[in-house]
């Protein structure tokens, strides 16, 4: 991924930052341009909006079949996390042992390495979520 | 003008590996290694976390245990041996995911394990001269020692960050001072993946020399003795070294204990004393009083002369996961694990 797009995306990398319509105050992530239930009556009333990085998993699967860049955590879990504000996220699920998660288990946001551009590029961090602390 | 601690932060990763099964791999006694140093696990790493996002779960703990609008935070820097870049500084993606940024001074600091107080001391020069309101000093490393090495036994990762101010202190920094010699017991040259050391050169002239003439210059400076302090905390490139300097200063066990981390987590390195202090501020009461004594290689020592306040006492220390809950929630490795998340395997390009 070129340098300029990641970057373009540090605030919902790295602190969730999304859209909230300011027209109907539904949620979105990542961020919109335009409400899909709005439609016109949403245009330049989009605001930026943060999650809160909480929420609970809604569903989760297990990779074995991994990218290569992603061969040393595998196996690995996905889950796609229903925030506390009801948008759903796709992240990986970090620091708990697969046959351990349940649906419903409460998670929040950490920030992770998510990638490079090899030994010599740029590393790229992002948020995965991670079960919150007893 | 008061300078002192607002908040603190700690990140523990969850993985340890033992000693014995790093001397089953090289054919060495693990278990007398454990004894030696008195570390029985270290922590590792997971693939995905260097400095960088352990700086930040660190600084992000800090963060939520107080109600401090980030734009008021007026410089960041993170000390560590191991950032993830040669150039490109790990505080920029620090100060960007704890939204301190772009109104901040922000640089990455290296002096071996002891660039976290460095940091705490750059800090409370710019809070004291009112230069800043707020600062944040980070001291975060995932340091690696040449498998087979001595070092390979205690090199682990971790860190901790301060919220340094002079309003809301929950524990004042009443004096601080440094011991700085060209003293070559450990290094690593640019572009070098391992480090290479003295051997027992890191002993006597290095570690005892400047711990120990810090932590008696800092006495003498304060007038005080062993006796008056609640706590000590030395670096602990593991539990050996910092036992033998509480002895030869007339330090209690006791005094030493709480934040004696290398028994379960090896030797973090520039996060050693910061997480040790994290321990100890984890369960202080008003009124505590602190001597810590940091030591970098090459070689220097930061001495520090705390007390805690009462303001301890309102600490929302439950907003954030403590010191002991990150010794609790662990998994243990074998060598293979450790070799293939610490880079250890050569992987086809």
């Amino acid at each position: 991924m070129p340098v300029a797009r990641f970057w373009r995306d540090i605030p919902s990398r790295y602190n969730l930052y999304g859209s909230r319509c300011g027209s109907c105050g539904k949620i979105y992530f990542p961020t919109r341009h335009i409400c899909p239930e709005c439609r016109r009556s949403s245009i330049g009333r989009m605001e930026s909006y943060r999650l809160s990085g909480k929420g609970k998993v809604y569903s989760y699967s297990v990779v074995h079949e991994a990218p290569p860049q992603l061969a040393v955590l595998k196996p690995y879990v996905v889950a796609i996390v229903e925030m506390d504000e009801g948008v759903r996220v796709t992240g990986q699920l970090v620091d708990v042992d697969a046959e351990k998660i349940d649906i419903g288990m409460r998670v929040e946001a950490v920030l992770r390495k998510i990638g490079d551009e090899g030994p010599s590029g740029v590393i790229h961090y992002g948020f995965k979520f991670a079960p919150v602390p007893d | 003008m008061e300078v002192g601690i607002v908040s603190y932060g700690a990140y523990i990763p969850r993985f340890r590996i033992t000693p014995i099964e790093i001397g089953r791999v090289w054919g060495q006694d693990g278990k007398a290694m454990a004894k030696g140093l008195y570390i029985n696990s270290k922590s590792v790493p997971s693939p995905d976390e260097d400095v960088v996002t352990i700086a930040i779960a660190a600084a992000r703990s800090m963060m939520r245990r107080v109600d401090i609008d980030p734009a008021d935070i007026g410089a960041l820097y993170v000390g560590s041996e191991s950032h993830p870049y040669a150039v490109k500084p790990s505080g920029t993606v620090v100060a960007e995911a704890i939204e301190a940024s772009p109104l901040i001074s922000v640089a990455d600091l290296e002096f071996a394990c002891k660039a976290g107080t460095a940091g705490m001391q750059a800090v409370m020069g710019q809070v004291g001269s009112g230069m800043i309101r707020y600062g944040v000093a980070i001291g975060a490393d995932t340091s690696q020692g040449a498998p087979g090495d001595a070092l390979e036994y205690s090199a682990s990762a971790g860190g901790a960050a301060f919220l340094i101010g002079s309003e809301n202190i929950i524990a004042r920094i009443n004096s601080t001072l440094s011991y700085t010699t060209d003293t070559p017991d450990f290094w690593r040259r640019e572009g070098q993946p391992y480090p290479s050391h003295g051997g027992r050169f890191t002993g006597e002239p290095a570690y005892f020399k400047h711990v120990g003439e810090a932590a008696k210059m800092m006495m003498e400076r304060m007038g005080t003795s062993p006796a008056d302090y609640n706590h000590v905390i030395f670096h602990q490139p593991n539990g050996k070294f910092p036992q033998r300097m509480a002895k030869m200063l007339g330090f209690t066990d006791e005094q030493l204990s709480r934040g004696l981390l290398p028994p379960m987590i090896g030797n973090t390195y520039s996060g050693a004393v910061p997480l040790g202090l994290a321990s100890v501020l984890d369960t202080a009461s008003p009124g505590d009083r602190i001597l810590m004594v940091a030591y970098g290689s090459g070689a220097g020592s930061d001495a520090f002369d705390i007390t805690v306040t009462d303001t301890i006492r309102h600490f929302n220390l439950a907003a954030a996961p403590t010191v002991a809950s990150m010794l609790e929630n662990t998994r243990e490795i074998d060598y293979a694990t450790y070799a293939k998340y610490r880079g250890k395997i050569l992987m086809k390009g």
